[in-house]
């Protein structure tokens, strides 16, 4: 892809991330900043195709410690991200029962 | 192998995109917040799936086990931290992905066809390696394994002068001869810059630099995205990017302050150093049983949480107290600044987490007006956020914060650990009102007490 179309893109998304995020309630702002936290964890995908082209064991040594980095953001920042908003959710079938002391998983 | 031809991936990209944006503005509801994080991830999942599936790849066990390792450390980490600790796992996740992202820059630098590139890779080193080691100190002071004051030395502007101008100039050199020892000492002098960037952070505003990091680690990852030609991470990035940015501004809108007075006030005499000063006026102090008695025959109770709940735990014991409270007949609330906790937010998952309910959870521009008909205001470990200063006195450090307007209930009970101000570093007139009263000690003993009292009455 040529660097135009890469730039036009890189100014739309910066645009609709603007635009997405404007209106969302300070309720919701860890769940949120935990979930875009997650979502740069994609780096993964940058991570693998290094890691996936390397020839000289010590580029393919680097690259998996970058994979390994990465697996954590993507999948430790949607997996507590889902915990939090669970909680949100859980206590509409809970009503108002104060539980034990943690509010349970499931 | 390349099962994909370049069109089906870059459709696949196109999907994961949207599920990506589908994500974030689900997440602006409470309602669809949930379902929202699982599309995020379905996203990443059709990602990484496709570049399997695409991308001519060698060492595929390999890469395969360091997947296993990552999700093998940080899923049972994420399932098994406490929700008062999350500031700092998030922190830490934020951190290991601008890592990741620098050393994806540094090793592509040998690939890179044109200045361009280059220029792309040296921002994703720098960027990437101060949001690391920014990370990792955030980290380390929520977690308090260090000081949660600002760490200032003599000459701390100059040491940072000199190391981003060693950065630029390593930088440069970086883009005009692409020398990977140079690189490497870009990446160093990233990670210097990123631990003093933060060390001068007061404990307090440390949320909103680990939102700032976010922001950063996104861009980084979208410049990464430039690197490697692909588009998916410049669009995931760039969001990350744009909504880090709003969010930082809106924490610091909420706190009165500006990014910039947090990141470099301490450099400038430091506003956020906190002061040890205690008045010597008289003030109203109770007990247990008169605090009981207060909320016990009122009408109308909005308890306003802070901080100091967070840190104490007490946030179950709070729920309980309106359990308590409700079953006498009494309409209980609760009032939620929008920085209360240590995050935006937090204090609403804090409260969640102990079953109480969404709707109890008030907004400060909805609570507000009812201050004026509540019978007692109760302030659990929450000061600056309820200080009348910010609206009165225009000299004052916190003047122009919103505030909740706890000065118009008619009772006003503060539990507080002691009479030192909060991290504004500045004293509460509120406190010394007549319809103030004070119950010191930890958040969670107290309310542990006064729930004892309210159900002894």
């Amino acid at each position: 892809m040529d660097g135009t179309a890469l730039l036009t893109i890189t100014v739309l998304a910066v645009f609709v991330g603007f635009e997405v995020v404007s209106k969302v309630s300070s309720t919701l702002h860890t769940p949120l900043m935990s979930g875009a936290n997650a979502i740069h964890g994609i780096i993964l995908v940058g991570a693998i195709i290094v890691a996936g082209q390397a020839a000289d064991p010590w580029v393919l040594a680097v690259a998996l410690l970058a994979v390994v980095l990465a697996t954590a953001n993507l999948v430790g920042g949607f997996v507590v991200t889902d915990r939090m908003l669970h909680m949100f959710h859980a206590k509409k079938d809970a009503a108002r029962t104060v539980t034990g002391p943690k509010g349970g998983s499931k | 192998m390349s099962l994909l031809d370049p069109v089906w991936t870059s459709l696949l990209y196109l999907a994961a995109a949207v599920c990506f944006i589908l994500a974030l503005r689900g997440l602006s509801s409470p309602r669809t917040a949930r379902r929202g994080n699982l599309v995020g991830a379905l996203g990443a999942l059709i990602a990484v799936a496709s570049v399997f599936l695409s991308a001519r790849l060698e060492n595929i066990p390999w890469i395969l086990a360091a997947m296993a390792v990552g999700s093998a450390v940080a899923a049972p980490v994420a399932r098994r931290v406490k929700m008062t600790q999350m500031p700092q796992l998030v922190a830490l996740f934020n951190g290991v992905g601008g890592g990741a992202a620098a050393l994806v820059a540094l090793l592509e630098l040998g690939h890179a066809e044109n200045a361009w590139v280059r220029v792309a890779i040296v921002f994703t080193l720098l960027v990437g390696a101060v949001s690391f080691a920014g990370s990792g100190v955030t980290f380390a002071k929520l977690q308090e394994l260090m000081t949660t004051r600002p760490v200032v030395f003599p000459g701390l502007p100059v040491v940072m002068s000199l190391v981003l101008l060693a950065a630029v100039a390593a930088g440069a050199a970086v883009v005009l001869t692409g020398s990977l020892p140079l690189a490497v000492l870009l990446l160093v002098l990233g990670l210097a810059s990123g631990i003093l960037l933060v060390l001068p952070v007061g404990g307090a505003d440390v949320p909103i630099v680990i939102s700032l990091l976010n922001a950063f680690t996104g861009l980084a990852v979208a410049a990464s995205g430039l690197v490697l030609g692909n588009v998916l991470l410049v669009v995931a990035g760039t969001l990350v990017g744009a909504s880090g940015t709003i969010l930082t501004r809106a924490m610091a809108a909420a706190m009165g302050r500006s990014v910039a007075g947090i990141l470099f006030g301490a450099f400038r005499g430091g506003s956020t150093a906190g002061s040890t000063a205690v008045s010597q006026r008289p003030v109203r102090s109770s007990s247990p049983e008169d605090v009981a008695v207060l909320l016990g025959y009122a009408q109308r109770v909005i308890i306003v949480p802070g901080y100091g709940l967070a840190v104490a735990q007490g946030q179950h014991t709070a729920a309980e107290l309106a359990l308590a409270l409700e079953a006498r007949g009494i309409e209980v609330d609760f009032a939620i600044h929008p920085v209360a906790g240590r995050m935006p937010g937090h204090m609403n998952v804090l409260l969640a987490e102990a079953n109480v309910p969404y709707e109890s959870l008030k907004e400060m521009g909805e609570i507000n007006p009812e201050f004026k008909t509540t019978d007692v205001a109760l302030v659990v470990g929450a000061n600056d956020v309820v200080n009348p200063a910010a609206k009165t006195s225009s000299g004052s450090p916190i003047y122009g914060m919103p505030i909740l307007e706890v000065a118009e209930a008619r009772q006003v009970v503060f539990l507080k650990r002691s009479m030192r101000p909060g991290f504004a570093g500045i004293e509460n007139d509120l406190l010394y009102e007549p319809q103030t009263s004070l119950l010191f000690g930890d958040a969670k003993d107290s309310l542990a007490q006064v729930l004892g009292a309210v159900k002894a009455l």
